[in-house]
């Protein structure tokens, strides 16, 4: 870049959209039911088929016997697709362990193959008419099942710093324990969907509710056996992604794709709930087994642990998603020697997937359970436990990153602390307790700091389309979806303040593979870090050109008007539309002037941008370098009111502080912090899911697989007071417009909320007693976890029993 | 005949080639009305909500929000629909979506339009205070990226319902009325009769086929598992089945009322029934839902019967042969099985007056909203001095029918109402059941929650503790 027209990527003008707190782009589209979704477009074609699975009812079997012939008879049915179908290859992934079509059923609900028809009503009674045997095979459910089997897919890898040995040798208090803790399902209200058609040069274009296009149009192209640009892939806009269509969009619309090129008609596939959630993988849920040392002061020495997922039948995303487990183990907390292996789980159940956080909420859990578990065995209450630990400026990462900014935490935590009203309220909770035997109400600080960028470093690139048509409106193109996250709004902001106009003017287009090629997943929540980039990048490119001509036309009014002999390029400014002089704003010409006068002078009006994070390096068999461009802190204060008679609870208030940098749209970084937290609160304390691991006729079959019996908050979820404040002060350098990524570290506020029932169950019994809360922590949960600390206390009522 | 008409969003549509199993929210999509959305197809997450012009008491309409996942589409044969949609549209918005708009009460926007709908439904109410919303109005609706607050925010944002308000001034005017309807489709039979007399009738000829009240659990299986009746009998408009009556010695009501109409006449003068109405599905659901249903499906987890258990309720069954009426503590026989023969249907409710004086509702789920219990439990005490009079408990969830828990009333009845009596008779209550293992619970803990409720029930509402 040259001159000061082009401004260093973190440099805000003094006027701009961004930092607006504007709502949502499509917000109006929203509330009307105008917003378009993948499948609301099937409606609108003609001649559509609709497809529908055949899923195996075991957990794991081969295929013994296929016979499509009697589906064919059902009225409406048109075709049914088999493995025999596939022009190119039969896989739906990028590990090539994931066949479209298999002879081996993997899990329960695993599609054997899938019905094309006129209704989707024909295309189920197509599938209950085809004929097809298995012979079961014996089947892993559980993480404990695999380990004892032995049964891991994918690397192995430890992290190492210093040496444990040394550290506990040093250590006053030894403690060891285990832990786990469930997936979740991601349950975004829209299930998965694809539509796809073939045009007349037998282009296949798809559109798929998927935050990753790029990787939707390979596997669609390696499925078809054709190039990469005869595949255009589409995503207007998703009902909710969370991770959940970063892979397992893929398959789906290979399967649209292949039956419209076989049927030369357009093809609709979109999961109902039960398939959604029978099909389609979840967060894995993790195992634990820890060892940790502390020192007289509660400082920890040395930790090593072995942590295990559930990966379900296929690899995924689940070694990457290991890798953040095992950089999050840490979270806030300085620890000295640390060994940390971790391995992931083949088990017969969905293949586990990205989901918000990707790994770092399960590695954070452990540090955050170990901590709550030993406060009270080191005497020490499990704030200041956690504050003493936390990293201090200069200090570096287990894998060798240094945290810069480490006394947020610090800011942020005193600041909370403050203005949560937290010393006052503890003494009111400690009062409320002593006078309440049935009730008892906990109160918990907990801290995040998360890692921001792609574990995997060449994902970290992004591209942009920008026009600038002749009539001075804007069109921008960029490789991001939106999944509700406001990624699109704040691309409106970062191209309306880059060149000078008001949002007006700055339109978006759908977001298509034929525009920006070779993008990466709208995920790690580096959606506005890196698109925001190669925006910029685009307009500023723009800026250059029409800050060229606008010189010119500058110059000629500022010699008449004031006597000035001309103007420089690099002092030309661009402002609301308008375009003038450094310090003369009254000199100004209209936007629109400018492109007009710069199309008739040959200049190019559009650009393509690029933005690549400048600065990582990653060495994931080493499992050291500098994988993130920077982090992001938080603390949450949660306060809980639990009933001793049912374990169930209320959450009566939350307080939280975040640092996102300085904000590229408040009111969307506000949602996307509050949204985060009431996930994770799902996560940790509702949401359970469930899969029959008996031995008989179901086994392996998800017992949760409706919205009936998978319980995700609701408004009696919600804080009853919920007070969240963004950091301010923020400015994050080397980042877009000194903003900071926001869509995952929110989630992990949520450890508060489990941390403050650890509190008020505890306080059913005497105190001083580690207490072991399972997770989710459901009423029924909560419920053993304060009964069995009603134990360790000798009150009359228990007494009586 | 194989078509309907109706009205949406103020405009008449037929609908031709009706199937009894289409639902209004398949065929609003089929009309291009995608703002309605799938979210679950169980009533359970709220983005297909629409509002459905119906009847007050006093002869106007009130716009109610249901899910129309659960509605079959025949059954509104005459009648009057309005979705988001219809609502306002960008550039225009109505009051409600204006507030969720500009509040940052959507991200995704897919779970948006039914709440916007939900949220009408509540701006709507004729005896809401302007500056109130009941945000239990929005206990069936679902959102997973906002955490709720935005929304709240622009619920209690809401003033008063503007002068000259469209929607507004509809509410003056009659509501449809239920038509007379009879289908027949290549895929089964749907008949709407007017009187009860024509449905016993209907009954009486075709035992095999389904009668049809507010469609929440029959919805249900038509969506996730696929059933289909060859014959479809609508009653929900049947007026004989809408009353609700005060007499001197028992209260009786009417099971097609909705639990909407039921909370609402007796405005709180069943106790019992006020504790569970807030606890039972959500808004949406009662606004369909019946205690017909209820008892008709004959669900081990039913809300309603341990409560209407405790209330010693009385079940009256209905033929063309002549009524009877049975006491629902004898009406379960089984798993889903009860003594209504198909020929008849349940034509109301009746609980015995004067009603215990305390009484205690607790329901035991994952969730406070829109969940389904694990376990149940309704107390119904009467006490002479300190000695229990009679004490009736109703428990759900525990065994395979709802039951009365038999030897607790009898461990507590005649005996002092104290700590002591109270902690033996929960130890008896304990052991009532057979309670499972399953997704929602254990069996320990339901057997636990037995005891446990029992004592909430005497420190609560009988030896209340020191708040501060």
């Amino acid at each position: 870049m040259r001159g000061n027209t082009a401004t260093s990527l973190h440099e805000r003008p003094p006027v701009g959209a961004v930092g607006e707190p504007l709502p949502h782009e499509s917000a109006e589209l929203h509330v009307t039911g105008h917003a378009l979704y993948t499948d609301d477009l099937g409606v609108r074609l003609q001649n559509v088929l609709h497809a529908w699975p055949l899923q195996a009812p075991h957990a794991h079997a081969r295929v013994t016997r296929l016979n499509v012939a009697p589906a064919l008879t059902v009225p409406g049915v048109v075709r049914v697709l088999t493995a025999d179908d596939v022009p190119g290859l039969n896989d739906a992934g990028v590990k090539h362990d994931e066949p479209l079509f298999p002879t081996e059923v993997m899990y329960h609900g695993h599609a054997v193959c899938w019905v094309l028809a006129e209704s989707s009503e024909a295309a189920r009674l197509g599938a209950l008419a085809i004929e097809v045997e298995y012979e079961p095979l014996p089947a892993l459910l559980t993480i404990g099942e695999a380990i004892a089997a032995e049964s891991f897919q994918g690397a192995q890898s430890t992290l190492r710093r210093g040496d444990v040995t040394l550290g506990f040798e040093q250590a006053a208090h030894i403690f060891e324990g285990e832990f786990e803790i469930g997936g979740q399902e991601h349950f975004y209200l829209e299930t998965n969907a694809a539509l796809a058609h073939v045009d007349e040069y037998g282009q296949v274009f798809v559109q798929s509710s998927t935050q990753h296009p790029t990787e939707t149009q390979e596997i669609v192209a390696h499925v078809l056996g054709r190039a990469s640009n005869e595949v255009t892939v589409q995503c207007l806009r998703m009902g909710g992604g969370f991770g959940g269509k970063e892979m397992q969009p893929h398959g789906y619309a290979a399967i649209a794709a292949l039956g419209s090129v076989l049927t030369g008609r357009p093809v609709r596939l979109r999961l109902n709930r039960t398939q959604d959630l029978t099909l389609t993988g979840k967060r894995h849920p993790f195992h634990a087994r820890w060892k940790v040392g502390f020192d007289e002061g509660g400082r920890l020495l040395a930790l090593q642990a072995t942590l295990t997922s559930d990966g379900g039948w296929s690899l995924d995303l689940s070694e990457p998603v290991m890798a953040r487990a095992l950089c999050h183990i840490d979270n806030a907390y300085y620890i000295p020697h640390v060994e940390v292996h971790g391995r992931i789980g083949k088990t017969n159940k969905t293949s586990q997937t990205a989901f918000r956080g990707f790994g770092g909420p399960q590695g954070m859990a452990v540090i955050e359970d170990l901590l709550g578990r030993c406060a009270p065995l080191l005497g020490l209450e499990a704030h200041e436990l956690r504050r003493r630990n936390f990293y201090q400026p200069g200090e570096a990462t287990p894998y060798g990153q240094p945290v810069r900014h480490a006394e947020r935490l610090e800011d942020v935590w005193s600041t909370l602390l403050r203005t949560s009203d937290f010393e006052a309220r503890q003494e009111e909770v400690r009062a409320f307790n002593a006078a309440h035997p049935h009730l008892k109400r906990g109160l918990a600080i907990t801290p995040v700091k998360f890692g921001i960028s792609f574990n995997f470093t060449s994902y970290n690139q992004a591209g942009a389309l920008v026009h600038v048509y002749k009539d001075g409106s804007v069109l921008i193109n960029h490789g991001g979806t939106e999944m509700g996250q406001g990624l699109h709004s704040k691309m409106l902001q970062v191209a309306a303040t880059a060149l000078g106009v008001p949002l007006s003017c700055v339109r978006l287009a759908p977001t298509r593979t034929d525009k920006v090629p070779n993008t990466s997943a709208t995920a790690a929540s580096s959606g506005a870090d890196l698109n925001g980039g190669a925006i910029k990048d685009a307009c500023e490119q723009i800026k250059l050109r029409l800050a060229d001509v606008a010189a010119g036309s500058l110059g000629a009014l500022a010699a008449t008007k004031v006597g000035a002999l001309g103007v420089h390029p690099e002092d030309v400014r661009f402002e609301n539309g308008r375009v003038f002089p450094v310090g003369h704003p009254e000199l100004g010409m209209d936007f629109r002037q400018v492109v007009h006068d710069a199309y008739h002078l040959r200049t190019q009006l559009w650009a393509a941008g690029y933005y690549r994070t400048p600065g990582l390096h990653w060495d994931r068999n080493a499992m050291q370098g500098e994988p993130f461009k920077y982090f992001a802190y938080g603390a949450s204060v949660s306060e809980v009111e639990v009933d001793g008679f049912t374990g169930a609870y209320r959450l009566r208030r939350v307080d939280i502080l975040h640092d996102v940098g300085d904000s590229l749209s408040p009111l969307i970084d506000l949602g996307q912090v509050e949204g985060g937290f009431v996930q994770g609160a799902g996560w940790l304390t509702l949401e359970e899911l469930r899969w029959d691991t008996g031995n008989g006729p179901h086994r392996g079959r998800l017992a949760t697989q409706a919205a009936s019996t998978y319980k995700l908050p609701s408004f009696s979820e919600m804080p009853e007071v919920f007070n969240v404040a963004l950091l301010e002060r923020a400015a994050e350098s080397g980042v877009v417009y000194g903003s900071k990524a926001v869509g995952e570290p929110p989630l992990m506020l949520a450890f508060s909320v489990r941390e403050a029932l650890r509190q008020a169950a505890a306080a059913f019994g005497q105190g001083g007693h580690e207490t072991y809360l399972p997770s989710p922590a459901t009423p029924e949960a909560v419920f053993w976890t304060l009964d069995a600390a009603r134990q360790t206390a000798a009150r009359p009522e228990v007494a009586a029993d | 005949m194989d078509s309907i008409s109706l009205t949406v969003n103020g405009v008449p549509r037929e609908a031709r080639d009706v199937r009894p199993h289409t639902t209004l929210l398949n065929w609003l999509r089929d009309q291009g009305l995608t703002g309605c959305k799938e979210g679950c197809a169980e009533g359970e997450c709220g983005a297909c909500a629409v509002l459905l012009a119906r009847p007050t008491e006093e002869g106007g309409t009130r716009l109610e929000a249901v899910n129309a996942c659960l509605v079959l589409l025949p059954a509104l044969n005459g009648q009057e629909v309005v979705t988001s949609e219809g609502l306002g549209e960008p550039g225009h918005l109505h009051p409600v979506q204006r507030e969720l708009a500009y509040r940052g009460g959507s991200q995704c926007g897919y779970c948006t339009p039914g709440f916007v709908v939900s949220m009408a439904a509540e701006y709507y109410r004729e005896d809401r205070p302007a500056q109130e919303f009941d945000i239990h109005a929005l206990s069936g609706n679902l959102c997973r990226c906002t955490g709720y607050r935005p929304i709240a925010d622009a619920a209690n944002a809401l003033g008063g319902v503007a002068e000259g308000d469209a929607f507004a001034q509809r509410r003056e005017q009659p509501a449809p009325t239920p038509q007379a309807t009879h289908l027949t489709t290549p895929s089964g039979e749907f008949y709407r009769p007017t009187t009860l007399a024509e449905a016993l009738d209907l009954l009486a000829a075709h035992p095999e086929a389904l009668p049809l009240a507010g469609g929440t659990d029959w919805g249900v299986d038509v969506n996730i598992r696929h059933s289909r009746a060859p014959i479809t009998i609508a009653i929900d408009g049947l007026p004989e089945l809408r009353t609700l009556t005060w007499r001197e010695n028992e209260v009786e009501i009417g099971a097609a009322l909705s639990l909407s109409e039921i909370e609402r006449r007796l405005a709180g003068r069943v106790p019992l029934l006020e504790e569970l109405f807030p606890l039972f599905a959500s808004r949406l659901i009662r606004n369909s839902a019946t205690l017909g249903g209820n008892l008709g499906t004959g669900s081990p987890i039913g809300d309603s019967p341990p409560a209407l258990l405790a209330l010693d309720a009385r079940v009256v069954l209905a033929s063309a042969a002549g009524e009877r009426e049975v006491p629902l503590a004898d009406y379960f026989t089984g798993y889903r099985q009860t003594q209504r023969r198909p020929d008849e249907l349940i034509r109301a409710v009746r609980l015995p007056l004067p009603l215990a004086p305390v009484t205690g509702f607790y329901k035991i789920a994952k969730r406070r909203f829109d969940d389904i219990s694990s376990v149940a439990v309704a107390v119904a005490l009467d006490l002479d001095g300190d000695v229990v009079r009679s004490v009736r408990i109703g428990l759900g969830g525990v065994a395979a029918t709802p039951l009365r828990a038999y030897a607790t009333e009898a461990a507590l009845t005649g005996q002092p109402w104290n700590e002591r009596t109270v902690r033996e008779a929960a130890r008896v209550l304990r052991g009532e059941g057979t309670p499972l293992d399953d997704h929602r619970a254990s069996a320990a803990y339901r057997a636990a929650m037995l005891e446990q409720t029992l004592l909430k029930f005497y420190f609560e509402k009988t030896a209340q503790e020191v708040i501060l």
